[in-house]
């Protein structure tokens, strides 16, 4: 557990770990600096939207549910599963890297991985969107899938052929320069269970929780609605800014006067 | 298509082969069709909704073999070595379910069927053996099937209790299924919502220990 040394701020506010300290020997030795143990736990976001602003694309009952039970049972799961470990404390991403553990996950990673997954996909979604991106978001999916209408199809196709619970994910991709002709490209991800990929874009969620209330067994017709009415650009937009300092979406040119031998 | 007959009417006990509709194409393939439940789609109220079963049976089911189809005309039309290993996944995601489902349906009967009454006879002693009792059984299933993660199914094999993801079929790890519990959201999310273990609670009230047995006893 992290420790803290500021014993004005230790002073003025309740921590819960104060009624740990009730034990003598942590009450003993209080000089200036006193040890307190800080105790972190992730909570639950709230949404960047209103339950019900989402209606009739996605309604509020399924929010309830998908947001108020599901999300929070991953993230109240995981503080019980990390509590009193060396991993109490790491930030969520850091769990993450942790507990894919090399394609052998373990116990936290499940609820970790739909933890931040869900994060992200709420920030994906919002009311009023949809329609068309603009800008380099469009020019980048025009170049890399051809047309937008070939980029919501093949994502799509992802989303509706994800077996089982999963995800289909926009992502960004470093390529080989020397193959594919560019040193970066947006692609098209999916991923069963709690997996996400390395640069992720854009999300859908496809587990039967995210729409069985809403579709039934119609995942091509969520996919569809939250595809034309839902989605953010300007949250890909934003991330794809992020994204750009890990992979150069576009073609390096070497200047001329480089390639002489000097 | 050598490895690729799939009898289902053996995995579903001879006596049933006249209720399992199955077609041959003209072009020499056998194609699968929707079998018959043996109740109404209410008859498993209160434990599982009405709305569940029409949903399950008559959509989520018959996709699983619509899609068994397709794939089975493309493994029928394939010329070469990669075509016919691209259709692996979808030949066991959806094959996989339309057996697990065909057994699933037979594993549950109303009340007035049958339905919740414990299993008899030789199962019951090897139960008893394995696992000390029915309660323990069904204590063992169910927090095997809620700790399922994302999809899939949690089974009693042949007295051991195993868990498969998606729709792999009991078959794939050379077990003989018996009883088979679909832990997807979409068999009980209209009515549970995400509370799972309450659905496991209450579909032991519906379970067909006679079936059940019957699978035992030919396994024998």
């Amino acid at each position: 557990m992290a420790t803290a040394t500021c014993s004005s701020i230790l002073r003025a506010t309740p921590w819960p770990s104060q009624i740990l300290s009730s034990s003598p020997s942590l009450r003993k030795g209080n000089t200036r600096s006193s040890y307190r143990p800080i105790m972190m736990e992730f909570h639950l976001r709230p949404l960047p939207f209103e339950m019900d602003a989402l209606e009739p694309y996605m309604s509020k009952q399924t929010l309830e549910f998908h947001w108020g039970k599901h999300h929070r049972t991953y993230v109240d799961n995981l503080n019980k599963q990390i509590k009193g470990t060396e991993l109490e404390g790491m930030q969520l991403d850091e769990l993450l890297k942790h507990g894919y553990n090399n394609g052998n996950p373990t116990a936290y990673f499940n609820n970790a991985g739909q933890a931040w997954n869900h994060d992200f996909f709420w920030e994906s979604i919002k009311p009023g969107g949809g329609k068309k991106p603009t800008g380099e978001v469009l020019h980048l999916i025009e170049r890399d899938f051809g047309s937008f209408e070939a980029f919501v199809d093949e994502f799509k196709q992802a989303a509706a052929t994800q077996f089982g619970s999963g995800w289909a994910w926009l992502v960004g991709m470093p390529t080989d320069p020397l193959v594919e002709n560019k040193f970066g490209k947006l692609a098209i991800e999916k991923t069963p269970n709690a997996l996400n990929p390395l640069i992720p874009l854009l999300t859908i969620d496809v587990w039967e929780h995210a729409y069985y209330l809403d579709y039934q067994n119609r995942r091509p017709d969520y996919i569809s609605t939250v595809i034309n009415e839902l989605i953010s650009w300007e949250v890909v937009t934003a991330r794809l800014e992020r994204a750009k300092a890990t992979i150069n979406f576009y073609d390096v040119v070497v200047p001329d006067d480089q390639y002489k031998y000097k | 298509m050598a490895g690729l007959t799939l009898p289902a009417s053996r995995r579903l006990g001879s006596a049933l082969q006249a209720l399992i509709p199955v077609t041959v194409q003209s072009r020499g393939f056998q194609t699968y069709s929707l079998p018959e439940l043996a109740y109404d789609y209410g008859a498993l109220e209160p434990y599982i909704s009405g709305e569940i079963m029409e949903l399950h049976h008559s959509k989520h089911h018959k996709t699983y073999i619509t899609n068994f189809n397709a794939a089975l005309e493309k493994l029928h039309d394939a010329k070469d070595p990669q075509s016919i290993v691209a259709l692996q996944s979808a030949l066991n995601f959806n094959g996989g379910g339309h057996i697990n489902h065909s057994i699933f349906w037979k594993n549950l009967a109303p009340k007035n069927q049958g339905g919740g009454e414990g299993p008899q006879g030789p199962l019951a002693s090897a139960i008893s053996t394995q696992f000390g009792s029915v309660e323990k059984l069904i204590t063992k299933m169910n927090s095997s099937g809620a700790a399922v993660q994302g999809s899939g199914w949690v089974e009693l094999k042949h007295l051991v209790v195993e868990t498969t993801a998606n729709q792999d079929p009991l078959t794939n790890k050379g077990l003989i299924p018996l009883l088979g519990i679909d832990v997807w959201e979409h068999a009980y999310y209209l009515q549970y919502k995400n509370v799972r273990p309450d659905y496991l609670k209450n579909i032991w009230n519906v379970i067909n220990w006679k079936d059940v047995s019957s699978r035992y006893e030919e396994a024998l």
